[in-house]
């Protein structure tokens, strides 16, 4: 990555690279894509606004075969996937301190300041996320290409796309809500640095990290 | 240390997150069918009568889904209302929604289901049978199938001549003892009672006869012709009528 001046200034850390901001944003596309033709073919109100019933399932299923693909290409990039692979794998781990953290939902002051570069609740949501796109991606598929499954399956695979759908509106509602209310957050994602004096408060365990890197190794024990 | 606490120690969370949403989605299509049916029975009672409509968005609330396969809601007035029966008949003819209304009504109530799963309980339809307007155009013996045409432009269906004249298949235009709204296909739509929702065409227009059947829209795309409930497009629901 080549480092403009101006943001590279010594008020500010790097939080996330292009690779991991590519991943996401293309992930929020395809989101967006996806929700706005389910709710097309979904909510009666818009679908009686929209009609156009093939064209939004096309529009929704080829969406839906996307989006495990930016985090695949990430993921798998030798090199530049570095950085990408290490967030993952931040998320997967939990500290005794994310525990509490949880369960006092950000209010316990001595969990707060052992949050690493995830709070407890962003890794909750990046594995449900992650689990939610598999299992939408298996029943979609089911949905899609009905001939090789039995009748109940199908219903079955409606009945978990249909829940799993409702737990994601709110998810994603939740996590742009956040993402608006804190304009520092969202700059990490949108330019990839954040202001030391905001990751001291909300990230203090990686500003730390950041100071003195530990010896990183790519992949280790996800 | 507590460096290496971030990044490397502590429990895999994460993979036994999405493992767990795993399981219990393979648990979810095995058994969604059954909890589907106990969850729809159990909440319609609220659902049905949610005057906020909110419940409707709910994935186990009863009542219709609006289809529609253009961009737009086909709509056409009482008073402009025609419907055109032609082809293989001795006098085509041209019906105003008022003669319609003028011939004798039939009342059916019977369970709607769709192909895409959703069922909706004792719907009540009134209209004419089909076959009061098959007998009063006259069709010739050569006459095998109808096609169906909606005023949307795009929608087309089909029955055999047998299917046309059963007495559950009617040309409807009340809908819950209320005259049949666009939503639901009005002014005049057609009501086949034993069949998949898609086989009865709405926003009905014209009714001709021919020698052959002609697949209609969405059995161009793969639906079965004879779209009959419990036994057609891979399904076994039960029985509508």
């Amino acid at each position: 990555m080549i480092q403009r001046p101006a943001e590279a200034s010594a008020n500010t850390v790097p939080r996330f690279d292009p690779v991991a901001r590519a991943v996401h944003w293309a992930n929020a596309v395809l989101f967006a894509i996806m929700m706005a033709t389910a709710s097309a073919l979904y909510v009666p109100q818009i679908s009686v606004a929209v009609g156009r019933r093939e064209e939004m399932v096309t529009l929704h299923v080829y969406a839906g075969l996307l989006l495990p693909v930016p985090i695949i290409i990430g993921y798998l990039w030798p090199g530049r996937g570095r950085s990408f692979r290490t967030d993952l794998a931040r998320i997967n781990r939990w500290t005794a301190a994310d525990r509490r953290w949880l369960r006092s939902r950000g209010r316990d002051a001595a969990a707060r300041r052992r949050v690493g570069k995830f709070n407890a609740g962003q890794k909750l949501n990046a594995a449900f996320t992650g689990g939610a796109i598999l299992l939408m991606l298996a029943t979609g598929s089911m949905m899609r290409w009905p001939q090789s499954f039995p009748l109940s399956w199908r219903t079955g695979a409606t009945f978990v796309h249909d829940w799993v759908a409702i737990g994601l509106f709110f998810t994603i509602t939740g996590h742009v809500m956040f993402a608006l209310s804190d304009p520092d957050a969202l700059r990490g994602m949108v330019k990839g640095r954040v202001r030391k004096s905001w990751a001291g408060v909300h990230h203090p365990l990686w500003l730390e990290e950041l100071a003195a890197p530990p010896p990183v190794r790519d992949n280790a024990r996800r | 240390v507590v460096r290496q606490e971030a990044l490397d120690t502590g429990k895999p969370i994460g993979r036994r997150v999405v493992l767990s949403m795993l399981g219990l989605g393979v648990a979810g299509v095995l058994a969604g069918a059954r909890i589907q049916d106990v969850l729809t029975r159990w909440l319609e009672p609220i659902t049905v009568h949610d005057p906020t409509g909110l419940t409707q968005l709910l994935p186990v609330a009863g009542g219709f889904r609006i289809y529609s396969v253009v961009d737009f809601l086909p709509h056409r007035s009482t008073a402009d209302y025609q419907l055109v029966v032609d082809g293989l008949v001795d006098h085509p003819l041209n019906l105003s929604y008022a003669d319609i209304l003028a011939m004798p009504s039939t009342r059916l109530v019977r369970d709607f289901q769709c192909v895409t799963g959703w069922r909706v309980q004792k719907v009540p339809w009134t209209g004419v049978q089909l076959h009061e307007l098959l007998d009063r155009a006259g069709v010739h013996s050569q006459a095998k199938a109808l096609i169906f045409t909606s005023f949307d432009g795009t929608y087309t269906e089909s029955l055999t001549l047998d299917q046309a004249r059963r007495p559950d298949v009617i040309v409807a235009y009340k809908f819950e003892d209320k005259p049949l709204g666009t939503d639901h296909g009005g002014p005049v739509r057609l009501y086949v009672a034993p069949m998949y929702g898609y086989k009865s065409c709405k926003w009905l227009s014209r009714i001709t006869l021919t020698d052959a059947v002609v697949p209609g829209y969405w059995e161009q795309q793969g639906y079965d012709v004879d779209g009959w409930v419990g036994r057609s497009n891979g399904r076994d629901d039960p029985a509508t009528s």
